[in-house]
């Protein structure tokens, strides 16, 4: 079981995070014409990419999204930060 | 007898003699005894029966790598099944039974299946039983395959403690290796905990004489003693059984027999694998013979058990290590013959009971053959958490190779099978240091399979897997270990193949004549050792596993005769009082409309939406146009995800120009309080946005039928209540004795309602007044059940009911903002693909029956005239007290299309008809909600 960093509560068991997403993927504005190819790459296309990792997750106990830089091979944890003033 | 006790040797207690039975024959053991150990100082040989053909086993290993002597055992009205025999310590009263074997392991009636084993190898079920139906023979087969029966008695009390631990060092293994490490470590200041399956620590150090020139004994004393002074923690009886993330290492810890194990999650800043290594099988024929057991674990019956195996041994090894076990057998008093297995094919003679080897003609009388091919370090922790094997030409292993983070492998477990320097490097590497194996006097002649030799010569035990199955495979092409191992099903029983593994991978390189590290291990998988399921289950049930949601009113619900169920994860009640229930909850439904009814409808989500930003927000993620929506109003609305599909239904307020009240189902309310704080935080200012859920700050009572206002009324509110001035879809908030209360004027029955919301602990008080006023008019509380049909009768929907993960919007007759709506909303883009604007959409409509009929079922298909094509299902279906007929919902391809339409619907192989309709039975022109 791994332990992820919220930045707002600390180490805490994976039991409490919930996955939202890639880090990085912008809405596109749907008023303004978004082919269906577009609105599919939004929808469904992921990275999932080897390695380096970063994510947008969710601490179910406090509802704060934060970034959180692992990974996806080793499982190893990088660093979280506020989702908040995040780079893409 | 061959086996037998020896006096004054072993850690067992000679004055504590323990009383036991083994298919139903009485034996007497000794404190420290394990079932295994006992039944070979009786001189019991045969334990159990072989998993495929029945054949007579007994014990291979002296612990955990004994496939064979495997028992159902009773103790106190406990029974477990599948008990290793080798592991599982005796105590007084135990009742033992051997599996798979009818009457008795000793005389059982499918022995003969035996005769037949030319006809059963690898794959034979797969080939033989395909015609006609493979359903048709499986029951037979399970019946004659297999090990033990689970008892049918349910286990009081059978539950494992669960325990979260942390450590610095976690030392996996009390032997040698493993105390001096956890010494070193302890002494060092570091906070270590040290784990050891068997009940005493000390591994292979019982077999010696004497250890760095101290008595086994005292030395293993003397490093537990300094453990535990130093702060260590030793666990015994404990058995790590798999590495997870983060170094979360999974113990389960033996306690009395009967007594689940406990689980303890230990998460490690650092692991010390000191797991040793096991001896490994030699493949020969009928090497699978009661007798013939392992060097190791003969040493180890000798040391642990005072059990010398055999008088007359012969020992068939290749190695240094399985050399230095045989003095001890001599001084214990056995004759110990060494046989070259370079020099000819052996053969075991005798059947359940050994008479000697054959080898090329020449014959050695013995009552018990010993076997070693060499040591295999137990890496299963290692490869768990993902450190490599390196194969070692010298050792003829598998020894670990790159680390995993944070571990390290030390004594026999990491190849080195020489003490002096195993000792040496554990202390090393306690303190840090790196590890330096050397194979120092460790010395072995290679030793494999021999593909194409002649006889029976057993791979796997437990799954009586042979050589020439691991022929067969390879001529069938399974030539990868992971298929080799799925289609003979080698190390795949409970013993998960830790004497098995080796010598059938080492058979399908020899046969393909690669090396062997070219073919390569299976994957290792937790857990190391068979652990019952209910360890990993604990106290997680019933409330501990899914707690229910209680209501304020539930004293008051239960005062009131309710019966309570959970809907959408709240105890509620379902209805009121006792009797037949149909008819109850009609009852309730005619009340309901008749005079009034009133429920408890405090589940219903209250998600607070304040903020400057509030606006725009819940613009954003309502599908419907909430921005017109003025302070004091209600709208009813859909939340969708970005697939377009609904995801929750329900009606938000506007408290006043920056304050909205989010209504959401009872049983979404933690979904979508999730999915507003996703939306809020990711895409939106959050500093403008607060989210709040209060569902549980409220408690909700519902007044709905033709007299609820005058039951309102008698409250005594500064409150209009007239249509006129306080109408349908409006919002009002005044004070009731002190406190605040909010009215809301919305309708889940189609009848006039008002919903009053009252801080949740003044519930009470507000029910009892309603409750009070409602009496003399015929008026009472009204369960779920007859809810769900009231909904029904108007044809409003349930989401996740009456809707499924494809339905849209304009699937339920809500088309008008997917045209309409000018600004982003979720889901927006999504309501305009092809398959939003196919035809074929399964919309939300009626069904209606014959005069007459019975309602239809829930989930009956709509289907195809012809083709049998399933063209929709009916989603609600209800008999309607107040229509006195059955009404249903159903999700029909084109069904708005096909109002008038009779269609027919198909359930459990029988044929209905029904006429599509308005979702709407009851009121279509709701003249009574607007009353």
């Amino acid at each position: 079981m791994q332990i992820f960093p919220c930045p707002f509560c600390g180490p805490r068991d994976e039991r409490e995070f919930h996955f939202a997403g890639e880090l990085g993927k912008t809405r596109p504005d749907t008023r303004d014409g978004v082919s269906d190819a577009d609105w599919a790459r939004y929808l469904h296309e992921q990275r999932n990419e080897k390695g380096h990792v970063r994510e947008v997750w969710m601490h179910m106990p406090c509802s704060e999204l934060f970034v959180l830089e692992r990974d996806s091979v080793s499982m190893a944890v990088i660093g979280s930060s506020p989702l908040r003033g995040a780079a893409e | 007898m061959s086996a037998h006790r020896v006096a004054g040797r072993g850690r067992i207690d000679a004055d504590a003699p323990l009383n036991f039975s083994f298919d139903g024959r009485a034996f007497q053991g000794r404190r420290g005894d394990t079932i295994a150990s006992a039944l070979l100082a009786n001189g019991v040989r045969v334990m159990g029966r072989s998993f495929k053909y029945h054949r007579p086993r007994g014990p291979w290993g002296a612990w955990v790598d004994d496939p064979n002597a495997i028992m159902n055992v009773a103790l106190n009205g406990v029974e477990l099944p599948n008990c290793p025999a080798t592991t599982t310590y005796l105590e007084e009263g135990m009742a033992a039974r051997s599996v798979n074997a009818f009457p008795s392991a000793r005389f059982d009636l499918k022995g003969g299946l035996d005769l037949f084993h030319r006809w059963l190898g690898a794959g034979f079920y797969y080939k033989t039983f395909m015609w006609p139906d493979w359903h048709l023979f499986e029951p037979m087969i399970r019946r004659m395959a297999g090990l033990g029966a689970v008892s049918d008695a349910v286990l009081e009390g059978y539950v494992a403690d669960q325990l979260h631990d942390r450590c610095e060092v976690l030392v996996v293994g009390g032997g040698a290796a493993g105390l001096v490490a956890a010494r070193s470590a302890a002494e060092a200041g570091q906070d270590v905990c040290l784990v050891e399956d068997h009940a005493e620590c000390g591994g292979g150090v019982w077999q010696r004489a004497e250890i760095e020139g101290t008595a086994p004994a005292d030395w293993v004393a003397a490093q537990v003693a300094a453990i535990v002074a130093a702060g260590g923690r030793v666990l015994t009886r404990a058995t790590a059984f798999g590495v997870f993330d983060h170094r979360m290492v999974g113990i389960v810890e033996n306690r009395a027999f009967g007594q689940a194990p406990r689980l303890r999650r230990m998460r490690a800043g650092r692991i010390v694998l000191a797991s040793g290594a096991l001896d490994r099988p030699v493949t020969f024929a009928n090497n699978d013979r009661p007798g013939v057991m392992s060097v190791d674990g003969a040493g180890e019956m000798l040391a642990r058990y005072g059990v010398l195996v055999g008088r007359r041994i012969a020992v068939v090894a290749n190695n240094s290590a399985a050399r230095a076990v045989l003095p001890a057998l001599v001084q214990a008093g056995a004759e110990v013959v060494e046989v070259d297995p370079a020099a000819g094919p052996i053969r075991v003679l005798g059947a359940k009971r050994i008479r000697g080897l054959d080898q090329g003609g020449r014959r050695v009388e013995a009552d018990t053959v010993l076997a070693s091919g060499g040591l295999t370090p137990l890496v299963h922790l290692w490869r768990h958490a993902g450190g490599k094997l390196d194969w070692c030409d010298a050792r003829q292993a598998f020894i670990p190779g790159r680390a995993p983070e944070g571990m390290v492998a030390v004594g026999a477990a990491a190849g080195a099978f020489d003490l002096e320097s195993a000792l040496e490097e554990a202390r090393g590497v306690a303190r840090g240091g790196a590890v330096e194996a050397s194979v120092s006097h460790y010395h072995l002649t290679p030793l494999w399979p021999a593909p194409g030799a002649k006889g029976r010569q057993w791979i796997d035990f437990q799954h009586d897997v042979t050589l020439k199955d691991v022929e067969l495979a390879a001529r069938e092409n399974y030539v990868s270990v992971e298929h080799l191992k799925r289609y003979t099903t080698l190390g795949m029983a409970s013993d998960q193949g830790k004497t098995a593994n080796m010598a059938g991978l080492a058979a399908m390189a020899a046969i393909q004549g690669r090396p062997i590290p070219e073919v390569g291990t299976t994957t290792f998988r937790p857990p190391f050792v068979p652990i019952p399921i209910e360890t990993y289950h604990g106290a997680h049930r019933g409330q501990l596993w899914h707690p229910l949601k209680r209501l304020a009113l539930e004293e008051a619900h239960r005062a009131a005769g309710a019966a309570l169920g959970e809907y959408g994860g709240w105890l509620r009640p379902g209805w009121y009082g006792q009797g037949d229930v149909a008819q109850i909850i009609a009852e309730e439904v005619r009340m309901a409309r008749g005079t009034a009814g009133i429920f408890d409808a405090s589940p219903l989500g209250k998600i607070e939406v304040m903020g400057p930003d509030a606006e725009a927000f819940v613009d954003f993620v309502y599908y419907n146009t909430i921005r017109t929506l003025k302070p004091g109003h209600i709208r009813y609305g859909f939340l969708l995800s970005e697939g377009g599909a609904v995801m929750d239904d329900g009606v938000i307020a506007r408290v006043d120009q920056d304050r909205f009240v989010i209504s959401c189902s009872s049983s979404h309310v933690d979904g979508v309080r999730t999915h507003l704080e996703a939306w809020r935080q990711d895409g939106n200012d959050p500093d403008r946005i607060f989210i709040h859920d209060t569902t549980q700050h409220w408690a909700t009572v519902t007044m709905t039928g033709p007299k609820a206002r005058e039951i309102v009324g008698a409250l005594g509110l500064e409150v209009d209540l007239s249509a006129e001035a306080f109408p349908h879809m409006r919002l009002r908030e005044v004070v009731w004795q002190g406190g605040p209360l909010r009215i809301a004027r919305v309708s889940f029955t189609g009848d006039v309602s008002f919903e009053l919301s009252i801080r949740a602990s003044r519930a009470e008080e507000l029910w009892q007044a309603l409750i009070a006023a409602g009496a003399p008019l015929g008026a009472g509380p009204l369960g779920l059940e007859a809810l769900s049909i009231m909904r029904a009768e108007k044809g409003y929907l349930i989401i996740g009911k009456d809707t499924d993960g494809e339905t849209m919007p304009h699937d339920l007759g809500f088309g008008i903002p997917r045209q309409k709506k000018t600004v982003a909303f979720i889901g927006d883009r999504s309501l305009h693909n092809a398959k939003a604007n196919s035809t074929a959409r399964k919309q939300l409509v009626g069904l209606r029956v014959a005069e007459g009929a019975v309602m239809l079922p829930t989930g009956a298909h709509v289907v195809e005239a012809g083709t049998q094509r399933s063209l929709g299902y009916v989603t609600s279906s209800y008999d309607s007290p107040t229509l006195d007929r059955p009404i249903a919902l159903a999700l029909i391809e084109d069904g708005v299309a096909q109002m008038g339409r009779e269609v027919t619907i198909w359930h459990l192989g029988e044929t209905r008809r029904a006429t599509i309709c308005g979702p709407c039975a009851f009121d279509p022109e709701g003249e009574r909600l607007h009353a």
